[in-house]
């Protein structure tokens, strides 16, 4: 287990920082000058010199990748040119939130997957698993941005029990920051009205986000429920009398859960990153609209650190989910014959 | 393969596809869109809409007999915009899928046959570069650098589609290689590119068809994700995203600019995923 | 007469398709007496399984169906028990053994895990029995089997475990509790032929220890003809034959039986056998006949027409064929003598 790790962790330090330089190219790559584009169109011309000076663009490629990466280790990201103050800054007052959407969304299409693949399969071939079937087409169709906008329409305007907007609703104050996760810090300071109005401007957004991973999951859980039903062991434990509740809970279930892990983890971990069209829409203040919106402008030192922060979310979350599939699969964790 | 063989295996084709009735709605769908994409100038009532076109006496209609989807604000008619939208989603799919595909295959080809070897390294960790991140964001970021366009937009998608097939055709192909056919190809001196090609490849067909079709699907939702922010067709042409994103700005009143394109997103991308699992249904060994 | 340990009549089992039904058992009469053994011998596909499968009702419900028949286990039907008390039966009275070892082993929990309960659901051993006294059963039924290193093995998992330990560990689970009635199912089919021939002999010797009553399930004449006193030949979801060991192989009488005997391949004297002409039968629209018919040389009008019934001809030996009723010896004279049955 432990070689595993190390050499995981050896495998994902190589493709982040192959990551930061192919990022480092890109963005380098853009027509148009950073320094320019910071100060405007009107700043004098010795100013944005100077500006280039100091952002070491007139330097080589490999210098200023150095200098960038140097910065890095010190936890420096530079400055941003939109909102001019420290990247750092931003990542920290950003990234909480795109967090908490993240982990609310991926415990809600979890939960519901499970529930509704196991409903499915348990009624395979019925109605209630064709109805699931039907949702799940039109669900895995939508893109999130869609389900989004719907539901923006639907609580925004034609059934407005929901706030849509924001985290918060304005006359409702932050809590204490602890993490920065507004649900989180209201519990652990037992500021009740704060927990519910925050849950309440999470549920949307959210669900948007969750609608697609939830469904495919779903439906890849009931498949697998379904061809595992009939597999020879479990009718052999069927004939030992074993009772139908430990089969279905114990022997049923872990097999068929091995392959909806993964994709699960894999969705999990993307999940922050899709969420930037989300966050647009519903004016979530996240890292990924952040990095949507320094992607727009070309605001270098964001773009880097933003999808350097991606990077090293995903390769975690998909270090955890090996780590899942591992204990559940013995094939995968002992290998071969002894 | 004789006429009659050909015919025969047609049929066992058409009867595993068609099993799923879902799916041959699928193949309608896709026909039908393919249908738009090509004439679109002849098939919708107001084809000069999509071009420089604006007639503020008409902007805001509700859905009528005139204008079955409404107008825009600035008086376009929505039904024919979203009919020439197809030829977009289509377009980008079709280059896409044509870059990225054989790039993607031709290099999993490589480093599975070299497995072990630098270039089995190389390749695969840049794959594992290029996935590091997900599909969105790389493509936003690589879309967003270039000049906001159509052609920005599959560049970016293409650029970050290729490693998925490399991905699967590697784990194929490093597993294939220690099969006796190879060996003895090996052994009677065939070229390298024979043995890619011709032997290793073939095994590999079916997979790749079915992940193609079932990936076009994915293609359409991203180049709607890529156009919503405005990385997509550029006004005045339209696109699906672009359409749901003008849209939305003013709901609920114009309801009908973000709700007709949002019905017709699910409508090619539902179809799209009928048809791909009817293709994969075809492809798979056995009943 | 004596009751019968297991009495099946007139099983019929038909399967769902989307063709119709398959009525891949159809008919079938069995029995067996306690400590008996018995071996189904019969070419894949013609049903065997299907019946024993039918004992234990392991069979899916949506595809399957039973339209008619009894098996009966000590004089009850089994097929008209209540959950409890089927439970019963499948925890104390029968167990039976897959095919397929690898299969019947669940991939992701220890063989350990797997066994531990088996046994703590059987409800023998009085109150339940603890977690010492279910690991040394288990440890016991391992070293009953003859694998060395019983508490090593019991935390391996199934993939870790050759072939021919899977199958035994399969052995080892069906018998830990007392049984009285083994089924099995073509043991030894998926591995090599001398691990096969071990796997058997250890059969034997087991069930003849705990005097357990044996059905064994085979496509092979060679192979049962060592194991068991009595022998069934399916075909095609019919039951063909039935005789003493010894006898069938004195004196085979239905075509199949003769056609299965030819296949065996002889140490001393003998060509490659030609096989048996014809097709696998369809059971969707099955011959109305008797279902041999198409491949049986000696067949005539009546054959295809008529169900031969299972008529005693000899004592102790009883076949369903009208080459040795009536039916035939009018056209060519005396064939065989007929005796109704009793």
């Amino acid at each position: 287990m432990l070689s595993f790790l190390v050499k995981r962790l050896f495998q994902g330090i190589f493709v982040i920082v192959g990551l930061s330089i192919l990022i480092f190219i890109i963005a380098r790559i853009v027509p148009g000058d950073p320094a320019r584009m910071s100060l405007g169109p009107r700043a004098p011309q010795f100013a944005v010199d100077e500006l280039r000076r100091e952002m070491h663009l007139d330097k080589s490629l490999p210098v200023q990748y150095f200098y960038w990466a140097e910065g890095v280790f010190r936890g420096d990201f530079g400055k941003s040119i939109n909102t001019k103050r420290a990247v750092n800054t931003d990542i920290r007052e950003f990234l909480p939130a795109t967090l908490e959407l993240a982990l609310l969304s991926g415990i809600l299409f979890i939960i519901l997957a499970i529930l509704l693949g196991l409903l499915a399969a348990k009624h395979h071939d019925k109605w209630v698993d064709n109805l699931i079937r039907g949702l799940s087409y039109v669900g895995i169709a939508l893109p999130a941005f869609v389900v989004a906008e719907l539901l923006l329409l639907l609580f925004g305007y034609v059934w407005p029990i929901i706030p849509v907007l924001g985290r918060l609703s304005p006359e409702t104050g932050a809590p204490t920051h602890i993490t920065g996760l507004f649900t989180l810090d209201s519990l652990l300071t037992g500021n009740f009205t704060a927990f519910f109005n925050a849950l309440a401007h999470l549920i949307l957004p959210a669900l948007a986000l969750a609608t697609g991973p939830l469904f495919q999951e779903a439906r890849l859980l009931r498949a697998s429920l379904v061809d595992n039903m009939g597999k020879e062991y479990i009718s052999v434990a069927t004939g030992y009398g074993l009772p139908s509740r430990v089969i279905t809970k114990k022997y049923l279930l872990k097999p068929s859960f091995i392959p909806v892990v993964s994709v699960m983890g894999m969705d999990l971990a993307s999940l922050m990153g899709n969420a930037f069209l989300v966050e647009k829409i519903f004016d979530w203040p996240g890292i990924s609209r952040y990095g949507m919106n320094a992607m727009m402008n070309k605001d270098l030192n964001a773009i880097s650190a933003v999808i350097l922060v991606f990077g090293i979310i995903f390769f975690i979350v998909n270090i955890i989910v090996d780590i899942i599939v591992a204990s559940l699969d013995p094939r995968i964790r002992l290998g071969a014959k002894s | 393969m004789t006429k009659a063989q050909f015919k025969e295996n047609t049929h066992l084709y058409w009867y595993k596809f068609s099993r799923n009735k879902l799916s041959v709605v699928g193949l309608c769908i896709v026909l039908l869109s393919v249908f738009f994409a090509l004439f679109a100038e002849v098939a919708t009532p107001y084809p000069q809409h999509v071009k420089a076109f604006v007639d503020y006496s008409q902007a805001g209609l509700a859905p009528s007999k005139a204008f079955i989807c409404g107008t825009d604000i600035y008086g376009r008619d929505i039904f024919t915009r979203l009919i020439f939208s197809f030829r977009g989603a289509l377009l980008m799919t079709v280059i896409v899928l044509s870059i990225s595909v054989p790039v993607g295959v031709f290099l999993g080809l490589i480093a599975g046959y070299n497995h072990g070897t630098w270039v089995d390294i190389v390749i695969m960790r840049t794959v594992d570069v290029f996935l590091a991140l997900p599909s969105i964001i790389l493509a936003m970021a690589i879309a967003a650098v270039l000049e906001p366009g159509m052609k920005s937009s599959m560049i970016a998608v293409t650029a970050m589609w290729w490693p998925w097939y490399t991905r699967q055709v590697y784990g194929m192909a490093s597993s294939l290689r220690n099969e006796y056919f190879v060996k003895n190809a090996e052994l009677i001196g065939a070229s390298r590119f024979h043995i890619l090609f011709r032997e290793i490849l073939p095994n590999c067909l079916s997979s790749i068809f079915t992940k193609m079709a079932l990936d076009v699907g994915w293609v359409i939702l991203i180049g709607a994700a890529l156009s919503f922010v405005g990385l997509g067709e550029q006004p005045p042409t339209p696109g699906f995203g672009q359409m749901i994103s003008e849209g939305a700005r003013y709901m609920p009143d114009l309801w009908w600019m973000t709700i007709f394109p949002a019905l017709a997103i699910a409508f090619i991308i539902l179809g799209f995923n009928f048809f791909g699992d009817g293709i994969r249904d075809m492809l798979e060994r056995g009943r | 007469m004596n009751e019968h340990l297991l009495d099946i009549r007139n099983l019929k089992t038909w399967y769902r398709t989307y063709q119709g039904y398959a009525q891949v058992v159809d008919g079938v009469n069995l029995s067996i007496d306690a400590g008996k053994k018995i071996g189904i011998v019969g070419e894949s596909g013609c049903g065997k399984t299907t019946t024993m499968k039918s004992v234990l009702r392991v069979l899916d419900e949506r595809k399957a169906y039973l339209p008619e028949g009894e098996i009966l286990f000590r004089n009850q039907n089994i097929l008209a028990m209540k959950e409890s008390e089927l439970q019963q039966i499948r925890r104390r009275s029968i167990s039976m053994i897959s095919q397929e070892p690898s299969a019947a082993l669940n991939p992701v929990f220890t063989v350990g895990q797997q066994m531990f309960d088996v046994i703590a659901y059987s409800e023998q051993g009085g109150s339940g029995p603890h977690k010492k006294e279910i690991t040394d059963m288990a440890i016991k039924a391992i070293r009953d089997v003859f694998i060395p290193d019983p508490e090593r093995i019991l935390q391996c998992y199934p993939h870790q475990l050759s072939g021919g330990m899977k199958q035994r560990i399969c052995i080892a689970m069906a018998l830990v509790t007392p049984r009285e009635l083994l089924i099995a199912d073509e043991p030894g089919t998926a591995l090599d032929v001398t691990i096969q021939d071990q796997i058997h002999r250890l059969l034997r010797a087991l069930v003849d220890e705990k005097k357990t009553a044996l059905i064994m399930i085979t496509h092979s004449l060679g192979v049962v003809r060592e194991l068991v006193d009595q022998i069934y030949v399916m075909y095609a979801g019919n039951i063909v034959e039935v005789a003493m060991t010894p006898e069938l192989f004195r004196n085979p009488l239905h075509p199949y039986t003769r056609g299965l005997m030819d296949c065996v391949p002889r140490l001393s004297g003998g060509g490659i056998s030609a096989g048996i002409y014809g097709y696998v039968p369809d059971y969707v629209h099955p011959t109305p006949g008797c279902r041999f018919s198409p491949r049986c040389s000696f067949a005539k009008e009546i054959c295809r027409v008529q169900k031969p019934l299972l008529l005693e001809v000899d004592e102790g030996h009883s076949v369903a064929c009208f080459k040795y009723t009536d039916a035939f010896t009018e056209d060519e004279g005396q064939e065989g003598r007929i005796r109704a049955e009793a």
